[in-house]
């Protein structure tokens, strides 16, 4: 219940059950997919360009360059000032903003419904238009590097899942973080901002997504207009990143920090993620985080260690399923005082190995299988949030017929396919198991 | 290009209005409540709050709000805290409880479906709750470790610091969490008296936005909070802000200091509150566009983000702001910060960043009705503050009417170079604490 503590382990649960609103999409001539979700309930609109490109997809020594162009894209372009964008979107009473993830980088405005033209004419410009400045680069670097100091440098829950992340991935991209370690943060330059924006920034490597008080034929008439003149690049590529080899060792880890006040365990598998056309497995394993960690009165560990035997704090299960390559599946444990980390640990393996052995209780599954399906009419309020989950799945390896079986997949899921699916994930082989501590010398 | 879109931004003359019809039925039990129907989704966002919170808390029971809030949902009439999470996950309905200084939230959601188990599982939170004494030693052993995280955490540190200096011994100078001795020594009885003194009937206000109707929720809501006592208006103490300008610098083994900084501030009625409003939204208090974001992080690079905010408690009201920068940068980021402060409450601002600020303002404002839940908790804050049904549509006139004149000498009254005071915490270099 007293969650907020945990906000720092940087959890966020991926309850992926969608609202099944009105939705509509079509492509422009240049390659360009257009999304259109409607709600008609108040006179707002949220104007998205997702990218995708993300952290990801950086060349080796350059991490953090795909999050610092999304800073530099509020500078100059063609025909718009540097912070123009902005200043205008605020001019006219709208919010905007932009965020850079693995494998995309989105930029959205969110304005009264009659200003959508406006944003359409400004995000078009900056898709090619943008004529950045030598002297962009410096002081947007320092900001960058204060933000990686407030996010990262000054959060030991932090720097341990960066440490830990990055020990998951021998070989692919995901074990380097997407703010950039400092080191190679510092020797970003002019030049790899602009090759990175010119491989990568183009409409047929983009998805529009307009959700709110719009029609679709409003949306394409505009579209087209604006995003449909912009020629399409050839030399986009489809992503082609290094994959993992078998994971053949279980790694372990810890981190001390003078910082931490509360020790915990964290261990990770490698996971599969939502595959177009195949979501059963990844459905499968939505369940099991809910079964395992998801509450904590009623869950396997919550009831284990929270409450039978009492030795946690708390404790979670997560999983993130939408990604474009394998991901992770979590669990973690916080010991209250006077258990160890080992004990904890020790704990949370055995409650696991019980579950493996006894199986689901009916009743959990079902009130999950509740849970998802009311989750579906609660997303609906939110229409910004049914655009970002579109927007994600397009530009990590889904289709919008994806998204829209999501649902029917969550209540189709029963509980031999969370078991066959738990036996996949639970390979030690393929997992990280880390301790976050304080000073090292107190634990003597 | 640009000249494009200046057409556009001339073209925007009036702001939108909020599309919401809020009716106010009175139940029959005599329960006020604020009602938008929206049928369109089936579930309904209920919003109840409760004025008088942890400034509540007896002074040798700091933390006692906390605690009981943090054990609402662990156990309530024939049920322990698994039986009453397995009944509430079954229903899929959420409640949220948060308690602040000056009141008590409850934030409802539940679907049509199962509209009458939902409140009547609620119920018995509110009139049935169980704080049984495993279940406060778990909760207890939760709030001990978060307060041990928060002296731990530099932004924790900086609010606490800034707390204390302004209120001193006044529950507002101490987190509302308690002290780890204060939490320690809290007994089943406080807590059963925190539930007492803090859900009572004369403090309420409630609204409900989504698949209900006004005539439905009079019925339910006296089922649901009839059975409260009257309470007997109880009412924060009254307290002095403290603080005089100065530096206090807090070490802590940090790369980056995070600096919270401001004087006394301006209250919600005060008939200055607009003007000061504005202002605040051009020194700060408006993103990347304001004075301060310009100066210290587009111009210089020092922060990821400097922000000010206008602070209304019931007996206090503060102008604060926040920024965080390298040890060997927030001496410049502060020296900016101090400079830019004096520059606005001197001069005052242009006649263009008022006007910027006034569209920004009222074409921000009817986007905020844009979902059940935030049209619920929007009610229910305007109940508190008092302000009728129809502010929703003078609000904005009321931001317009805002003159340069007045605008410029409410920031040479407000804007207090002098008195303000910065709580630094990391380790920062070349700051002289005075």
């Amino acid at each position: 219940m007293l969650i907020r503590i945990f906000a720092v382990l940087g959890l966020c649960l991926p309850m992926q059950a969608q609202a099944q609103a009105k939705v509509s999409n079509f492509m422009l001539d240049n390659g360009m997919q257009v999304v259109v979700v409607e709600d008609h309930r108040a006179p707002v609109v949220v104007h998205m360009v997702w990218y995708k490109v993300g952290a990801a997809d950086e060349a080796p020594g350059k991490s953090g360059i795909a999050h610092f162009l999304e800073h530099l894209m509020f500078k100059k372009t063609k025909n718009l000032a540097s912070g123009e964008l902005s200043d205008t979107v605020a001019a006219n009473g709208g919010s905007d903003n932009a965020f850079t993830n693995q494998d995309y980088t989105a930029y959205y405005q969110r304005v009264a419904a009659d200003r959508l033209e406006l944003m359409m004419s400004m995000e078009s410009d900056r898709m090619t238009g943008l004529q950045l400045s030598v002297d962009d680069i410096a002081t947007e670097r320092d900001v960058v590097i204060e933000e990686r100091n407030q996010r990262t440098e000054s959060s030991p829950g932090a720097l341990f899942n960066e440490q830990k992340q990055a020990a998951m991935y021998m070989n692919h991209a995901y074990g380097v973080p997407v703010i950039g370690w400092m080191h190679e943060l510092k020797k970003l330059n002019f030049e790899d901002a602009v090759a990175f924006y010119k491989l990568h920034y183009a409409p047929n490597n983009a998805i529009l997504v307009v959700a709110g008080d719009v029609t679709p034929e409003q949306v394409k008439i505009l579209a087209e207009q604006y995003y449909g003149v912009i020629p399409a690049n050839p030399a986009v590529q489809s992503r082609a990143r290094t994959q993992e080899p078998p994971h053949r060792s279980a790694r372990r880890m810890t981190y001390h920090d003078e910082r931490v006040a509360q020790p915990y365990v964290s261990r990770s598998y490698l996971a599969p993620e939502r595959d177009s056309g195949y979501q059963t497995t990844a459905a499968a394993l939505v369940y099991l985080a809910e079964i395992l960690g998801g509450s904590g009165a009623t869950s396997v560990l919550g009831k284990e260690l929270q409450f039978d035997t009492q030795q946690a704090i708390y404790t979670s299960a997560y999983y993130g399923g939408t990604a474009l390559d394998n991901t992770t599946f979590g669990l973690i444990a916080v010991p209250v005082p006077g258990v160890s980390l080992q004990q904890v640990e020790d704990a949370m393996d055995a409650a696991i190995a019980k579950f493996m052995a006894t199986g689901i209780n009916l009743e959990t599954f079902e009130r999950i299988k509740m849970q998802m399906r009311a989750s579906e009419i609660y997303a609906m309020d939110n229409v910004e949030g049914i655009a970002n989950r579109y927007g994600a799945a397009l530009t990590q390896g889904l289709t919008i017929a994806d998204v829209q079986e999501w649902p029917r997949i969550l209540q189709e899921v029963t509980p031999d396919e969370v078991m066959v699916a738990a036996r996949l994930v639970f390979d030690q082989k393929a997992s990280v198991t880390g301790w976050l501590m304080g000073p090292q010398e107190e634990l003597k | 290009m640009i000249r494009i879109l200046s057409t556009f931004v001339i073209l925007w003359a009036g702001a939108a209005q909020a599309e919401v019809q809020i009716k106010t039925p009175t139940s029959p039990g005599g329960i006020a409540a604020w009602v938008v129907e929206e049928p369109s989704i089936p579930f309904t966002a209920l919003e109840i709050m409760f004025s008088g919170g942890a400034a509540l808390d007896p002074r040798d029971k700091r933390g006692a709000a906390y605690l009981m809030t943090g054990l609402l949902e662990e156990g309530s009439g024939d049920m322990d805290a698994q039986a009453f999470a397995a009944a509430q996950e079954a229903l899929a309905a959420s409640f949220g409880f948060d308690v602040y200084d000056d009141t008590v939230t409850i934030s409802v959601r539940f679907l049509t479906e199962n509209r009458a188990e939902s409140l009547a599982l609620l119920k018995t939170v509110l009139t049935q709750p169980r704080f049984d004494p495993e279940a406060i030693e778990r909760v207890r052993t939760q709030v001990l470790s978060i307060l041990a995280s928060d002296a731990q955490d530099p932004d924790s540190v900086a609010g606490a610091t800034w707390s204390q200096l302004a209120f001193g011994q006044h529950a507002y100078g101490t987190p509302r969490e308690g002290t780890a001795a204060s939490v320690a020594a809290l007994t089943r009885e406080d807590i059963i008296a925190a539930h007492q003194r803090l859900f009572t009937r004369d403090s309420l206000s409630v609204s409900a936005v989504g698949d209900i109707s006004a005539a439905e929720l009079g019925p339910m809501l006296d089922d649901l909070l009839g059975q409260l006592p009257a309470g007997e208006g109880l009412k924060t103490a009254a307290v002095e802000f403290a603080t005089e300008g100065g530096l206090t610098v807090v070490d802590m083994p940090t790369p980056q200091s995070v600096a919270l900084f401001g004087h006394v501030g301006i209250d919600r009625d005060h008939p200055d509150f607009f003007a000061a409003f504005v202002l605040n939204t051009i020194l700060g208090g408006r993103g990347v566009e304001s004075r301060l974001s310009a100066e210290v992080r587009e111009k210089r690079g020092l922060t990821y983000g400097v922000s000010t905010f206008l602070v209304g408690k019931e007996e206090a009201n503060m102008l604060m702001g926040q920024v965080a920068s390298a040890n060997d940068r927030i001496g410049e980021a502060i020296a900016v910060i101090r400079d830019e402060w004096t520059k606005m409450a001197r001069d005052g601002v242009t006649q263009a960043e008022l006007n910027d600020a006034q569209t920004y303002l009222t074409g921000a404002y009817p986007l905020r009705f844009d979902g059940n839940a935030k049209i619920a908790n929007i009610l229910v804050g305007m109940q508190r503050q008092g302000l009728s049904t129809d502010y929703i549509n003078t609000r904005n006139d009321k931001i317009n009417a805002v003159t340069l004149g007045e605008i410029n000498r409410v920031a040479a009254e407000l804007l207090q170079p002098e008195a303000l005071h910065f709580i630094v915490v990391g380790q920062p270099k070349g700051l002289n604490e005075e």
